[in-house]
């Protein structure tokens, strides 16, 4: 077991082609090359950002493809960086199964970066995020305006030195999201951010011609409250019931995804028991996720008896949840290296039960939609998206496997002990409605088998790992003995003290990648903690995805790509 | 008409009115309650015993509403939809024969010319029955033209223009569906459509003319705007459709339009085609029989429209308008075709 005392390492020279063919390319405008906890981070120049972003997507040989992030980060006054600002973008290559970090260091005087919405379509939201929270000018953007807060917002929430107690009067909403050609006679609608398909509060504008879309617009951050500021607050441990709000159809699967963020950044692992009983509340999670996605789908559809079927579904599975930990919606279940607590001693028969349920709604579910006709000609060939722009809009999980790209961390990247587990990536072929419909069907078969192997040889032994300065010491010591006293007072008042350096952690979250990339300073808070939301990449396609179709086919589209606005806003 | 006759059309018209009222009010519940059946839900059932005063309350609480005008609204025809509507929905009831005729009993109390009367439960017997329905059933469009219209907002516009495009199109199958059991009964008269199904259960109009039962049933649903073919009120795209702004009692009476005229429907595809208050079964059942027998056919065509929305999904706009111009109309239209022909060949029946 890693010692959590280990530093990071001085950078070596990496023999990885993507460091080789960057350096070919920029020369000298490399300014660093990072490995370390598995994670290959490279550091350009402001003038090469551009260049590097688009070798790493179109060079044959790297085809870093999929978009995955981009996020800013505050060095404000710290030692070892003279610029304040850093940018850091997350690719990921689908053929050659890589992740990659490239950074670009920016100076406060000129707090300006160009855009590189021409390489990756995705990085349009994520750009004016940055831009929104860090006030990072993006050269070239095509709408630079605040995304997560509102219109008349001052100042830049996520920068070291904005006050938090300052507080904005903002009064109304913005009133128009697109600009109405000249002598237009066409309506514009607002479809949100109180209106029945939205399910949850964000808006469309769209400009209609009869029941066509000709042009559209969203507008989210309805529900932001900033989960990441508060998160740079926040001990490691207390930042676990925050990620329960993120999406909280899948709270558990969050809180995994971070806490192995977090152990990564550690170096500390989970026992065994503790990872399949992970491994198998996820995969519970998951399948509630597809069923409350569907469900809601085919509801927007006007069909609302299958989605009381699967809340039958969903209610056994948050039984077995409940006897794990108490609660059912936002769990808090996971600790950083393990679990808060064993799970009953009928664990595995209640899930069995679990398991029954969510057969019998499965089956009834599929008889009611799969091959009704009237379902079927409202999702096929509706909402097609290749798997180029999937790829480019940053798209994961099954709207990406739905396009038929069969990129699933849990296959290629196995955490957790997913690669004991036998299970199959389904992909489609159209990537239409219907596709991500079927795929999401599929995935709940695949996720009942990895439960059921999890089950058959779950581990005995503990759920959380033994190392005293990331785990409590268990209750009857702290009463009878001394050392463990000070341990628990020691780890409670000052946290956990992770090494200083960097990682991103990734998991398949019910709607995709899950990233959470950390930065620690060696600090018992987090200096920077950027979610990656899998659904807010998938929800910046949807505006462009409905122009040109149908009001009712964007009624359809919107509830297949399971957009929650809990992690769309953060 | 005489004096007595106008008396006995004034108490049927009272009946069948409150009969109407009555079903609508319990159709709430029931469709309440049913759904929540087929939903794995309870329904409502705390406002009385099995919550049968829901509708009550329901009545109550619309009653006490606040009445919202929308800014910007055409007050008159604002105030005027919810009333065409509602009375378009009523007038149909006019023509329809609700049993068959019966002999009033001979008791004492009765004044002497009602003693052993025969009476048809039907308002008016109008020579022109089935066009007269389809007429009213056509203003009806009209009333949620308006709504859409008077409104002004942009959800009940599109609502409005979706109904308007829709009723239009599902009328003409409608009415093509109505052409062979015209033919075949020789008779515009409900009565006479009725009586032409008498006998053994192959003589009634759903074996008959099985094609047009189908595309009545489905364009029937069109025109009451149930599931699948509820797209003027789209919940999830158009928020509320045509009613979107409408409130308190407005909101009732067009709810209670909707509802008066899925019950119509109903009672038409039993007389129609079910063979109305015959048993098929080759002898004339009496009269009382005969009559639970077409309340049983209705409630069951009102279970399979509630089944319905248990079950289907929505269709699409264009989708829509496709299947009732490309499938239905021609089947309609061929249907009529044979049937004539058979009729030219063969005699009516």
């Amino acid at each position: 077991m890693a010692s959590v005392l280990e530093t990071p390492q001085a950078p070596a020279a990496s023999t990885s082609p993507t460091v080789r063919i960057l350096r070919e390319k920029l020369g000298d405008q490399v300014l660093r090359v990072d490995e370390w906890r598995g994670d290959l981070a490279v550091t350009v120049s402001r003038k090469a950002w551009v260049e590097a972003a688009r070798t790493l997507s179109f060079h044959p040989e790297l085809d870093y493809k999929l978009f995955l992030d981009l996020c800013g980060v505050d060095w404000l006054d710290r030692d070892g960086h003279d610029d304040r600002f850093e940018v850091a973008l997350h690719v990921y290559s689908v053929s050659h199964k890589h992740h990659v970090r490239l950074k670009v260091p920016i100076p406060e005087s000129d707090a300006t970066l160009d855009t590189i919405v021409g390489v990756y379509k995705g990085a349009n939201w994520f750009e004016r995020e940055t831009w929104d929270l860090y006030g990072i000018v993006f050269n070239g953007h095509p709408n630079l305006s605040r995304l997560l807060t509102h219109d008349s917002f001052v100042g830049h929430p996520m920068r070291k030195d904005y006050e938090t107690p300052k507080r904005h009067l903002l009064k109304e909403a913005k009133q128009w999201l697109l600009k109405v050609p000249e002598g237009s006679e066409h309506m514009i609608v607002n479809i949100g951010p109180s209106h029945p398909a939205m399910h949850g509060a964000f808006r469309v504008q769209a400009l209609m011609d009869g029941e066509t879309i000709q042009d559209a617009e969203a507008e989210i951050g309805y529900m932001h409250r900033n989960f990441e500021k508060m998160a740079e607050e926040r001990t490691y441990w207390q930042v676990i019931p925050y990620t329960d709000r993120l999406n909280y159809c899948s709270a558990f699967m969050n809180g995994h995804g971070y806490a192995l963020a977090v152990e990564k950044l550690l170096g500390v692992p989970a026992p065994p028991r503790a990872e399949a009983i992970r491994v198998i509340l996820s995969e519970f999670s998951r399948i509630m996720d597809h069923f409350i996605c569907i469900g809601a789908n085919v509801v927007d559809l006007g069909a609302i008896t299958p989605f009381f079927v699967v809340f039958r579904a969903r209610e056994a599975i948050y039984d077995l949840i409940e006897a794990c930990c108490g609660a059912r919606l936002t769990v808090s279940y996971v600790r950083i290296g393990g679990l808060a607590q064993d799970v009953p001693d009928d664990f595995e028969a209640r899930a069995r039960t679990a398991i029954a349920s969510v057969r019998d709604v499965t089956s009834q579910m599929e008889k009611l939609l799969t091959r009704n006709p009237i379902f079927a000609n409202r999702f096929k060939d509706v909402g097609v998206m290749s798997a180029e722009d999937a790829l480019s809009w940053g798209w994961v999980g099954p709207c990406l496997r739905g396009s038929g790209v069969a990129y699933d961390v849990r296959k290629d990247h196995p955490y957790s002990g997913y690669e004991q587990y036998d299970f199959d990536v389904p992909v489609g072929t159209v990537g239409d409605c219907y596709d991500r419909y079927l795929v999401r069907v599929e995935e709940i078969h695949q996720s009942v088998r990895i439960i059921e192997q999890a089950l058959a040889k779950l581990p005995k032994g503990p759920v959380i790992t033994d190392d005293k300065k990331v785990a409590l010491p268990p209750k009857s010591e702290v009463y009878s003995n001394i050392e463990a006293l000070m341990n628990h007072f020691k780890l409670v008042y000052e946290g956990i003290l992770p090494p200083a350096g960097e990682v991103y952690g990734y998991t398949e979250g019910a709607n995709g990648e899950l990233g959470f990339y950390i930065v620690s300073d060696g600090g018992k808070f987090p200096y920077r903690l950027k979610v990656r939301p899998p659904c807010f990449a998938i929800y910046a396609a949807f505006s462009e995805m409905i122009k040109g179709g149908l009001l009712a086919d964007a009624v359809a589209i919107i509830g297949g790509l399971n957009v929650i606005a809990g992690e769309l806003d953060r | 008409m005489t004096l007595q006759a106008l008396l006995i059309a004034l108490v049927l018209i009272v009946v069948i009115f409150h009969a109407h009222l009555g079903l609508f009010s319990g159709m709430t519940l029931i469709e309440r309650r049913v759904l929540a059946f087929m939903q794995f839900r309870l329904g409502p059932n705390r406002t009385g015993p099995f919550g049968l005063l829901q509708p009550v309350a329901d009545g109550i609480k619309l009653f006490f509403k606040e009445e919202v005008m929308p800014e910007g609204a055409n007050k008159f025809g604002f105030f005027l939809a919810p009333m065409v509507a509602i009375v378009c929905a009523f007038s149909a009831m006019a023509v329809i024969p609700y049993g068959p005729a019966f002999h009033l009993p001979s008791f004492g109390f009765m004044p002497e010319w009602l003693r052993g009367r025969l009476i048809t439960p039907q308002i008016a017997d109008l020579e022109i029955g089935l066009l007269f329905i389809f007429a009213v059933n056509a203003v009806g469009v009209y009333a949620i033209v308006m709504a859409g219209w008077a409104a002004n907002n942009k959800f009940s516009l599109l609502g409005g223009l979706r109904s308007s495009a829709q009723m239009f199109s599902y009328e003409l199958a409608l009415g093509l569906s109505w052409v062979g059991i015209i033919m075949l009964a020789g008779s515009f008269k409900v009565g006479d459509i009725v009586e032409a199904q008498a006998g053994p259960i192959w003589k009634w109009n759903l074996f008959m003319q099985f094609p047009a039962f189908v595309v009545y049933l489905i364009a029937g649903t069109a025109e009451v705007s149930r599931l699948p073919f509820d797209l003027p009120e789209g919940e999830t795209e158009l928020v509320a459709g045509f009613h979107t702004e409408y409130s308190s009692m407005k909101f009732a009476l067009i709810q209670m339009a909707e509802y008066v005229n899925m019950i119509t429907v109903a009672v038409l595809v039993a007389l129609l085609f079910l063979g109305g208050w015959h048993l098929g079964l080759g002898f004339a059942a009496p009269p009382l029989v005969g009559f639970l027998a077409f309340l049983a056919k209705v409630g069951a065509i009102l279970f399979f429209f509630i089944w319905l929305r248990g079950t289907l999904p929505r269709f699409r706009y264009d989708q829509l308008m496709d299947f009732g111009w490309k499938i239905l109309i021609p089947i309609a239209a061929i249907n009529i075709l044979v049937t004539a022909g058979l009729v030219a060949f063969l005699g009516q029946r």
